[in-house]
C-alpha cells in the first residue's frame, strides 16, 4: 500500500501504519492525572537513524529528534534527559526491541524510550517512530509515517499526539492554535499561532487598536473588538475566508466569549446606556439579555456544557467573579478573596476557573474551583501576570507576563510549574487565547 | 545795576514782541486751507489707523482669550481615582468651566474620551473607561448642556498619555479628555 504525496496541504498527506497490532493501554497509568506535573516522566529521545546515511538524511534525522523531544517537553509531563549521556550511536545500534539493549536505557534513568529512524527520498520522508517502556522492556506504540519534507514537523506532532494519548488518554494539543494581540507593526494587531508559538501570522491588517480575540468552540470562527472604524466595535470573522459581521452599536461592543458547540456568542453592549453581556447569534443579532444590573458586566466565560457562564461584576462595589446559571437564572458571587479578580476563563474540564487577581500590589493568575473551594495561586513575584486562557486539554495555560520588562506571552503548565516563554518576535505581546484542536496534528 | 535794567528792559521789550509774532504767525496760517486740510486727513487717517490698530489688537486679544480657553477646554482633564468612575470636588470644578464655555460657545460639539491605567484586565477597563466618560457627560447634562453636543467614547487602558509603570504614571493616565468636534 502506497499513497503518493502531491503537496503540503495537509488533507491526507500521510501514510500511517501501526507497526505493532494494537497494543493495549499499559496496566497501569504512566502520568498521574491528579497531579500529572508532580513527578516528570523521564524519557530518552536518542537521535534518529538514518537509513541511507547521507549527510543531507542524517541532518534531518538530528533535528526531527530534537523537534520530537521539545515538542514533547512543550506539554509538561516529561523530563528531556540529556543526549550527551546516552550510550547509544543511532547507526550502529538497534532501534527495534530485540535489539534493544534496554539495560543501557534504564541506567541512564530513562522509563520511557523513542527510537526512529528515517529515510530521505526526493523531496519525502518517511519516519518509524517507536515509543518503549525501558523497564518493561516494552513496545508502548509504533507507527509509520511518509510526507513532503515541509511535513517534517507535521508528523512529529502527529507521532506526541500518540504518545499523549496513549499516556494520559486524551488527545492533548497538538492540533490547536494559539490567538493573541502584538504590537509588531506599531498598532494592536492580532496574530494566531500554533499552540507552541510556531508559525506566527498576521491575521488583521487595520492599523487601528485590536484586542481580545476568542475562537469559537470549532475552531472556525474568531470573535475581536477593533477600533477600525473609531468605536469600540465588535467583529466576527471566519478565519479561513475572513468574512464575517460587525456588530457596531452605539457605545461599547465588546467582550466577546463563545458558547461552546453553538455558533452563538456572549458580549458585552452599551448601547441602552448601561452595560450589560447579551447572548448573541454568530451573525450578531441578538437572542436575549444575560446579565441585568447597573454598572460593570463583562469577561464573560461559558462552562464547556454551555449552561453556565462566568463573568465580571461591580456589583458587590469591587469586581469580581460570578456565575450564572443560565437554566435557573441564579447568580452566585464565586470570588471573595482579594478586591480585583477579572478575567475568568473556564477550564475545558469544567471544574476550576482561572482568572486575574490584582492584590499587594501584583496581577497574579489564580485558579478556583467551580464551587469556590481550592484556590491556588499559580504566579507570583514576576511581574504582573494576565489573560488566563486553557489548552483545549487543560493541562496547560497561556497567559501575558511583563517580568521580562514587556509584556510578553508564556506557557505553564494548569499547577503553574513549567513556566516559560511562548514565542519570541518584535513588540509585546497580550491576550492570548487558545483554541481547541482545530487540526489533526 | 546798569547791567541789570538793561536786560530788564529787553525782556520788556521781548517778551510781548514774541507774543506779538505768535499771534501774527497763526493769523498768516489761516488764509493756506490746503494745508490745514491736508493735515486733518493726514490726522484723520491716522486715528483711523490708530482706532484699526486698536481693532486688531483687540480682536488679537479677543481670539487670544478664545484660543486660550479653547486651549484650556481641551488640555484640563479630570482625574479618577483606581477603579472608580465617581467625579470627585476638583474634577465636579473643572465640569462647571467646561460647561460655562459650552454655554458660551453653542457650536462647540465635544467627544468626552474615557481613558484607564494599565492595572486591570483590558475589557474590564473598556468598561471602566466608558462609564468614566459617561459620568462626565452626565454631570455636563445635568448642567444645562445638550447631551446632543456630547459624544463619549472609551478606549479603555489603550491610550495611556505617561508610558511609565508607576503611581505617578497611573494617576495621569485615569482620566477623561475632551476633544472638541
Amino acid at each position: 500500500m502506497k499513497i503518493r504525496c502531491r503537496s503540503a496541504v495537509f488533507a491526507a498527506m500521510m501514510l500511517l501504519l501501526v507497526l505493532a497490532p494494537g497494543v493495549s493501554r499499559a496496566g497501569y497509568d504512566y502520568v498521574d492525572i491528579s497531579n500529572p506535573f508532580l513527578r516528570k516522566i523521564p524519557i530518552a529521545v536518542p537521535q534518529f537513524k538514518s537509513f541511507s546515511g547521507t549527510p543531507e538524511e542524517m541532518k534531518r534525522a538530528r533535528s526531527s529528534s530534537q523537534l520530537l523531544a521539545e515538542t514533547l517537553a512543550f506539554t509538561g509531563y516529561f523530563k528531556i534527559l540529556d543526549p550527551a549521556s546516552f550510550l547509544f550511536d543511532p547507526q550502529k545500534d538497534g532501534i527495534v526491541a530485540p535489539r534493544i539493549n534496554f539495560k543501557n536505557w534504564t541506567t541512564v534513568g530513562a522509563e520511557l524510550l523513542i527510537t526512529g529512524g528515517l529515510v530521505q527520498t526526493a523531496g519525502l520522508v518517511e519516519m518509524e517512530l517507536r515509543l518503549y517502556d525501558t523497564f518493561k522492556e516494552k513496545l508502548l506504540l509504533g507507527k509509520r509515517y511518509k510526507g513532503a519534507l515541509a511535513d517534517q514537523r507535521r508528523i512529529i506532532r502527529r507521532f506526541c499526539s500518540e504518545v499523549i494519548y496513549k499516556l494520559t488518554g486524551h488527545r492533548g494539543i497538538f492540533g490547536s492554535k494559539i490567538a493573541f494581540v502584538s504590537t509588531t507593526s506599531g498598532n494592536k494587531e492580532i496574530y494566531t499561532c500554533d499552540f507552541d508559538g510556531y508559525r506566527p501570522h498576521k491575521f488583521t491588517n487595520n492599523r487601528s487598536i485590536n484586542l481580545t480575540p476568542m475562537w469559537s468552540s470549532d475552531g472556525k470562527w474568531i470573535a475581536y473588538t477593533s477600533y477600525a472604524k473609531g468605536n469600540p466595535d465588535l467583529y466576527i470573522k471566519n478565519v479561513r475566508e475572513k468574512r464575517g459581521t460587525v456588530v457596531a452599536r452605539k457605545g461599547i461592543n465588546i467582550s466577546p466569549c463563545w458558547v461552546p458547540g453553538r455558533f452563538e456568542l456572549s458580549a458585552t453592549l452599551s448601547f441602552t446606556g448601561d452595560q450589560e453581556i447579551y447572548l448573541l447569534t454568530g451573525r450578531g443579532k441578538i437572542i436575549k439579555k444575560l446579565t441585568n444590573n447597573r454598572g460593570i458586566d463583562v469577561s464573560a466565560s461559558w462552562s464547556p456544557d454551555g449552561k453556565k457562564m462566568a463573568f465580571v461584576s461591580k456589583r458587590s462595589g469591587t469586581p469580581q467573579i460570578y456565575i450564572k446559571d443560565i437554566v435557573t437564572g441564579r447568580v452566585r458571587r464565586l470570588t471573595y478573596e482579594g478586591k480585583h479578580n477579572t478575567q475568568p476563563n473556564w477550564s475545558p474540564k469544567g471544574d476550576r476557573i482561572a482568572y486575574t487577581a490584582i492584590a499587594d500590589g501584583e496581577i497574579n493568575i489564580r485558579v478556583i474551583g467551580v464551587d469556590g473551594n481550592g484556590l491556588i495561586q499559580l504566579t507570583e513575584g514576576q511581574g504582573d501576570n494576565e489573560s488566563p486562557s486553557w489548552s483545549p486539554d487543560g493541562s496547560l495555560i497561556v497567559f501575558s507576563t511583563n517580568r521580562e520588562g514587556p509584556s510578553r506571552l508564556y506557557v505553564m503548565t494548569s499547577y503553574g510549574t513549567d513556566q516559560r516563554r511562548l514565542l519570541e518576535m518584535p513588540g509585546e505581546q497580550s491576550e492570548p487565547n487558545w483554541s481547541p484542536n482545530i487540526e489533526g496534528p | 545795576m546798569r547791567n541789570r535794567m538793561w536786560i530788564t528792559l529787553a525782556l520788556l521789550l521781548v517778551v510781548p514782541a514774541m507774543l506779538f509774532s505768535a499771534s501774527c504767525a497763526k493769523k498768516a496760517v489761516a488764509p493756506t486751507p490746503k494745508v490745514e486740510k491736508k493735515a486733518t486727513t493726514d490726522e484723520a487717517a491716522k486715528k483711523a489707523e490708530e482706532e484699526a490698530a486698536r481693532q486688531r489688537a483687540l480682536e488679537e486679544q479677543r481670539l487670544r482669550e478664545a484660543r486660550q480657553a479653547r486651549e484650556e477646554f481641551v488640555n484640563e482633564m479630570i482625574h479618577f481615582a483606581f477603579d472608580s468612575s465617581a467625579l470627585d470636588a476638583t474634577a465636579q470644578e473643572i465640569l462647571k468651566k467646561k460647561a460655562a464655555y459650552l454655554q458660551a460657545h453653542p457650536d462647540v460639539r465635544v467627544i468626552i474620551e474615557g481613558h484607564c491605567d494599565e492595572r486591570g484586565t483590558v475589557e474590564y477597563n473598556l468598561a471602566l473607561g466608558e462609564r468614566r466618560a459617561q459620568a462626565a457627560k452626565t454631570f455636563l447634562v445635568n448642567l444645562g448642556i445638550d447631551p446632543n453636543r456630547l459624544e463619549t467614547i472609551s478606549y479603555g487602558e489603550e491610550r495611556p498619555l505617561d508610558p511609565g509603570h508607576n503611581e505617578a504614571a497611573w494617576a495621569k493616565n485615569r482620566r477623561d479628555q475632551f476633544v472638541i468636534k
